[in-house]
């Protein structure tokens, strides 16, 4: 032990043997970024500004920055309505995971433990199935449908899949889990003699709500969007399987120029273009609500 | 109308046969209790004595299963928390985290449509009261426990409640800092007038700080009096040895003799008087306080009551004290502590002694009581 302190020591130079423990531990992480992260990244920057050589599937480095340009102009709406969906889908995700969150963790009691283990059953299954399942659910012979036409919501002829209704609703199913345990997790740790606390200077139920429980619920609700909208945002599958072609996303032009069409500047420039476009949007976002300021 | 309560309702707790039970536990059975207005009344007992819940029933924070609660004329026994002339100050205090100090102490202000300039001018107030305005920007964990504390009872006083709850206030303190709080509790409290209801399990907190203590003991209130009354009078073998120590020694009352009884203990005849007797049948548990006994080696003169025949089978020296255990003709031993005030030598382990003391020091309990309830 003594002599692979020393060895660390020597190794970035440090004089203190205990501080270099924590840098050590940070190698294995920061190996794995590296190789998977931060190379493919720079390979996947090099070639958005490539542009096609003699054979297929052969680039030549140009530094064609325009390559942005025409493959954002080339997909505005896909753009748009990726942000859209990914918004409409954590908005419904929220809504849904909020108050289920807050009912496992303060009304539950003994049946903490199995509705936790329900909220990640889904995990079980992958993701394409659900989504596959998902299809079923809202398709011709599903109950939702079924239910909807009996109650004459919707007419005999008209269905719910190859819709938009079906993609953001495929897209907040798939990602409840993600919104639902941070939410959990941030309520589950208030205390909650601060809820008591509240009732006893004067606020009632709501009050307390919105004083005390919603604001300390923050880091959740903060965490929840995240994970829900970066990855519903980017994502193909849903709008693959539960959307008609005047559903497609952002993931849906990537993964075509990618595999189809065989454009890798424009599907890099694209992969860019979102990817810078969802870190300006968050940064706005924690900046907004302030949660550097939670405890 | 309701909401008037908080500011209108003034006078005394009063608690009218109270009863909370989970299935067939009673955690306060069937309590009765009236606290005066502007009180400092304890609330005393060891865990699990019904003690918390009954506070809680007072705060609204808990259902009573049957009986009421009345402030003054007004009956609060089903009014929500958040209605009552009642704020807490919670175990481990219970700040809002994300709120500075400011809004923490405002927070039931705001509730009630007070101006900007009241709310600040009543927080202001408040934080001078408590000797903390400097720490009206920061937030509750840049704070230290015992000026948590304050910011607590702040938080709830500020309201200028009709009834202050102090849930184990104290509890997470150091010993130090849980005496200077103990003082400073006392002192806003004589300082703003409001009645206190203090919970605790700590003897000496409730002693020093209560104008009444209430001892409790399985959901009911054992007995109710001032420290001074508990502690000299207890009538049960709990009040005797859950406030300070008591030896309780069996004996058979065999006579009266003007203001006293007398007791015979093991063929010893002791006085004890009437009025401090609580001995129902001829049996009795006379009690003596182990700082009330006179010890001395055999021969010496002695007055008053005596107990001869002695042997120091312990001797522990605590500095302002010496506590000796004392085997007894009758094979149990008994506990003295005597103060280190005169030239007297230290008695050594093995010695025979003599125990003497002063027959008004003396009380008697029941003989059906159990001589080691609520022992620590």
């Amino acid at each position: 032990m003594a002599a692979f302190r020393g060895a660390s020591a020597k190794v970035f130079g440090l004089k203190d043997n205990k501080s270099a423990l924590p840098y050590l531990l940070l190698i294995p992480g920061l190996l794995w970024l590296a190789i998977f992260f931060i190379v493919p990244i720079f390979s996947l920057g090099q070639m958005s500004t490539k542009v096609p050589g003699a054979d297929i599937g052969e680039f030549v480095q140009e530094y064609r920055f325009s390559n942005y340009i025409d493959a954002f102009n080339s997909s505005k709406e896909q753009f748009l309505r990726s942000f859209l969906y990914g918004l409409l889908a954590t908005i419904i995700a929220l809504a849904i995971a909020y108050p289920l969150a807050y009912a496992i963790a303060f009304k539950s009691g003994k049946w903490k433990n199995i509705l936790l283990v329900l909220v990640v059953a889904p995990f079980f299954v992958s993701f394409l199935l659900r989504t596959i399942a998902w299809k079923q659910i809202l398709g011709e012979e599903g109950p939702v449908v079924s239910v909807l036409r009996t109650l004459n919501i919707i007419s005999v002829n008209t269905s719910i899949t190859s819709s938009a209704f079906a993609v953001v609703t495929g897209l907040a199913y798939n990602f409840l889990p993600f919104m639902t345990l941070p939410l959990y997790a941030s309520l589950e740790r208030i205390d909650p003699r601060t809820l008591e606390a509240a009732g006893d200077l004067y606020a009632n139920g709501f009050t307390t709500f919105r004083k005390v429980t919603l604001p300390l619920s923050m880091p959740g609700v903060v965490a929840g969007t995240l994970l829900t909208f970066i990855p519903a945002a980017g994502d193909y599958i849903n709008a693959t399987i539960l959307g008609s072609p005047s559903n497609k996303m952002l993931g849906n032009v990537i993964e075509a120029r990618f595999f189809k069409i065989v454009d890798y500047p424009a599907a890099a420039a694209l992969s860019f273009t979102l990817m810078a476009a969802i870190l300006i949007l968050i940064t706005i976002y924690t900046k907004r609500t302030g949660t550097e300021e939670l405890v | 109308m309701a909401v008037d309560a908080s500011t209108s309702a003034r006078g005394d707790l009063i608690l009218k046969n109270l009863t909370k039970s989970y299935g067939d536990f009673s955690a306060v059975d069937d309590l009765s209790l009236v606290v005066p207005k502007g009180s400092f009344f304890a609330l005393l007992g060891p865990s699990g004595c019904g003690k918390t819940t009954t506070l809680r029933m007072v705060a609204g924070l808990e259902e009573p299963t049957s009986g009421s609660i009345f402030v003054g004329e007004t009956d609060i026994t089903d009014m929500k928390p958040y209605r009552r002339p009642v704020n807490t100050v919670f175990q481990n205090y219970a700040l809002f985290p994300h709120l500075t100090i400011f809004e923490n102490i405002a927070f039931g202000l705001r509730r009630r449509g007070i101006t900007e300039a009241e709310v600040k001018t009543a927080v202001d107030k408040v934080l001078n009261l408590i000797e903390l305005p400097q720490l009206a920007t920061r937030k509750p964990n840049q704070l230290s426990g015992g000026q948590q504390q304050r910011i607590a009872v702040a938080r709830a006083i500020v309201n200028r409640p009709a009834l202050l709850l102090l849930d184990e206030p104290l509890g997470a303190l150091d010993l130090k800092l849980r005496r200077q709080m103990q003082i400073e509790l006392k002192w806003i409290q004589t300082e703003i007038g409001i009645t206190f209801v203090h919970v605790t399990h700590d003897q000496e907190e409730a002693m020093t700080m209560a104008d009444t203590i209430a001892v409790m003991n399985k959901g009911k209130i054992e007995q109710m009096g001032t420290p001074e009354e508990l502690y000299d009078s207890p009538k049960t073998a709990f009040v005797a040895n859950f406030l300070g120590q008591s030896n309780l020694i069996p004996g058979e009352v065999s006579g009266s003799d003007g203001d006293n009884l007398i007791v015979d203990l093991f063929g010893t005849k002791v006085a004890v008087p009437k009025a401090r007797s609580s001995a129902r049948g001829n049996s009795a548990l006379v009690g003596v306080r182990p700082e009330k006994f006179r010890i001395a080696a055999e021969g010496k003169s002695t007055h008053g009551n005596v107990l001869t025949g002695g042997v120091v089978s312990d001797v522990s020296y605590i500095g302002v004290s010496t506590q000796y255990q004392v085997e007894m003709p009758w094979g149990k031993e008994v506990m003295v502590f005597e103060q280190n005030d005169d030239e007297e030598e230290m008695l050594r382990k093995g010695a025979k002694v003599v125990l003497s003391w002063e027959p008004i020091f003396t009380f008697a309990l029941d003989g059906s009581e159990n001589v080691s309830a609520g022992s620590h």
